[in-house]
């Protein structure tokens, strides 16, 4: 599986007519999961986060690629 | 500071009533007359109803405040007859780009696709929209507009609304049937009438500048997060018409307005950002914060709000005099048939309905935007600077980039005046009941013309044949019939092939199959067509029944 790095948020069922929408979505869902938490308590958050989609990803050759990503630029 | 523009001071006349001591009586009354307002009584005279509009005021919008025209706003201004004048004095714009510190990391073009009459923005200060559509007001026999008339009471009692409104003579007293109220965020009807507009304030102040230069500036939309001459904060910059350019900085909450707004202040700012040498000079500056809020319904009795009465949203994404015009592109048609006794007061709970559905798809993506760039804890932050360093390589992360969503009319999806498409009639693309409709180039009696230019202000049948001269007997006769119906159905013919239609039919030529391709017709199709040009049904077969039993939804005479 290649790491998809293309817009790829969609909700079954929904019709988008704003191509940006369904990633607007996801972005106000993610910081709203943060609302009310300490700086910590979001740390602990994304940490938690990054281990459960990491696992629904499963391949490990994904998941070096998309490390691999993230950890450029920082 | 510099002028480029002399406001018009438009007359005041004392009136007759407080002479007479009579009460004036009028079918329809607007109160402010800004660009929605305007717009309300330029909507109302197409469909021959007569109202007064009644202004405290006697010049246009002082600085340029509103500056993007979108699409369909443009749309419905050309209804109104002031689209080519916006449009040509206007600067059209498609591209936008964004800055993060020093490097561009993403742009946009916002119309993709050719072939549409209007561009997707123009930028205009709205001293000039005011002007237009108010000279185009007072050119109509139907609307009176009385300047320097200040409404400070109203009442509503049954079926009559009663101002009582103060001039530099006077006062006197005006009942009307109806009221719409387009007299601004801090609505002052709203407030005599004891209503309320929930949401929230957020806590961040902007100043903005508007800059006479000769500069070499694009015509383009420029945003930068944390620029080198603005840290931690964001910058807009927008060119506007006669060399005016409206730069946007973003203070946050602690900053003192009225010092921010101290020329003394306001040049090293601007010249930080230009560069000492380009020369400049300031025409208009003023602080603002803003609200996302709404009322809890748009429609009260006889009194009907609109635009930043009756809703508010940051000004990222243009969605404030652009919604509020599709308020009154929306109310207008409804009106007039409550009026003329065709449709039931509830047709008014629609234009509520669907504005409100509007009204929140405005605030989320307005609120998203503002969120996305000012962003309120120490985790939005880094989320939003990750999206930003990602974009520059990543395609899905130019796409999570929020400086604004710009406005676009909203797909009325939900509406219960719809008639969904029912099976087995299935349709591609984007048509959908609801939708705004989109344009495409057509040729009426040989002439090069637009759809949306063709369609509007009553009900249409859309009918798209192969052939116009192959039309049968029976078909001529539906479409002619559904003209002579209680709410008439305009029938409109669209063919690739050029001809006439029989039995005088109206009949555009798309010559391209634009039309078809972006509708999905085929031979037969039939698309019912809403007064405000929103798609109200659509059927593979032509069938009078279905036609007029959607008709009755539309006008909620089902």
């Amino acid at each position: 599986m290649a790491l998809n790095l293309n817009p790829n948020f969609a909700e079954a069922g929904k019709r988008y007519f704003n191509a940006y929408a369904p990633g607007d979505d996801f972005y106000e869902m993610l910081i709203g999961a943060h609302r009310d938490l300490s700086d910590e308590q979001s740390e602990l958050l994304n940490a938690r986060l990054i281990l459960v989609l990491a696992n629904h990803i499963g391949d490990l050759g994904t998941l070096r690629e998309a490390l691999d990503v993230a950890r450029e630029g920082v | 500071m510099l002028k480029t523009y002399s406001y018009p001071k438009f007359e005041y006349r004392t009136p007759p009533e407080i002479a007479s001591g009579q009460t004036l009586k009028v079918p329809v009354v607007v109160v402010g007359a800004g660009p929605v307002g305007l717009g309300a009584a330029l909507d109302l005279q197409l469909h021959d109803v007569p109202v007064l509009v009644l202004d405290e005021d006697d010049t246009v919008s002082i600085g340029s405040r509103g500056v993007c025209y979108a699409k369909r706003a443009l749309e419905i201004l050309d209804r109104y007859g002031v689209g080519d004048a916006v449009c040509s004095k206007g600067v059209s714009w498609n591209v936008g780009r964004t800055f993060f510190r020093e490097q561009e990391v993403y742009n946009f073009n916002l119309v993709p696709e050719p072939d549409h009459h209007r561009p997707g923005m123009v930028n205009l200060q709205q001293y000039y929209l005011e002007e237009y559509l108010a000279a185009r007001a007072a050119s109509r026999p139907k609307i009176e507009l009385r300047w320097k008339n200040k409404v400070v009471s109203v009442a509503q009692t049954g079926m009559t609304v009663t101002l009582k409104v103060e001039t530099e003579d006077g006062f006197y007293t005006v009942e009307t049937d109806w009221l719409i109220a387009a007299d601004g965020a801090r609505s002052p009807i709203r407030r005599m009438l004891d209503l309320e507009i929930d949401g929230k304030v957020f806590m961040d102040r902007f100043l903005i500048a508007d800059v006479v230069m000769k500069a070499d500036f694009p015509s383009e939309r420029w945003f930068w997060f944390d620029p080198p001459f603005h840290p931690g904060q964001s910058v807009l910059l927008h060119r506007q018409t006669d060399s005016v350019y409206r730069i946007d900085f973003q203070l946050g909450w602690d900053a003192d307005p009225e010092e921010a707004k101290k020329p003394e202040n306001v040049l090293p700012r601007i010249k930080a950002m230009l560069g000492d040498q380009r020369e400049f000079e300031l025409e208009w500056v003023s602080v603002y914060t803003f609200q996302c809020r709404r009322m809890g319904r748009f429609n009260h009795g006889r009194v009907l709000f609109v635009g930043d009465a009756a809703h508010q949203v940051s000004p990222f994404g243009a969605r404030g005099a652009n919604s509020g015009l599709q308020d009154v592109d929306n109310l207008g048609w409804k009106l007039k048939l409550v009026i003329d006794g065709k449709a039931p007061m509830a047709l008014l709970d629609s234009y509520s309905e669907e504005r409100i559905f509007a009204a929140d798809e405005n605030l989320v993506n307005s609120t998203r935007s503002t969120d996305f760039i000012t962003p309120k804890s120490k985790v939005s932050r880094t989320f939003r600077n990750a999206v930003l360093g990602l974009a520059k390589d990543h395609a899905f992360g130019r796409a999570l980039v929020n400086s604004g969503r710009l406005s676009v009319p909203a797909f009325l999806t939900t509406s219960s005046l719809n008639t969904p498409d029912c099976a087995p009639d299935v349709f591609a693309g984007r048509m959908v009941p609801g939708a705004p409709m989109d344009d495409a180039p057509v040729l009426d009696n040989g002439e090069q013309g637009w759809l949306l230019n063709k369609v509007g202000n009553r009900f249409f049948a859309l009918y798209f044949a192969d052939d116009p001269k192959s039309l049968d007997a029976a078909t001529v006769a539906t479409l002619s019939d559904l003209s002579c119906a209680g709410v008439a159905v305009q029938p409109l013919v669209v063919s690739p092939k050029p001809g006439a239609a029989p039995g005088g039919i109206p009949t555009l030529v798309d010559a391209r199959g634009i039309a078809a391709q972006r509708y999905d017709a085929q031979q037969g199709t039939v698309y019912l067509l809403r007064p405000d040009q929103h798609v109200a049904a659509r059927w593979r077969t032509l069938d009078a029944a279905k036609v007029k039993a959607a008709v009755a939804r539309a006008t909620c005479n089902a």
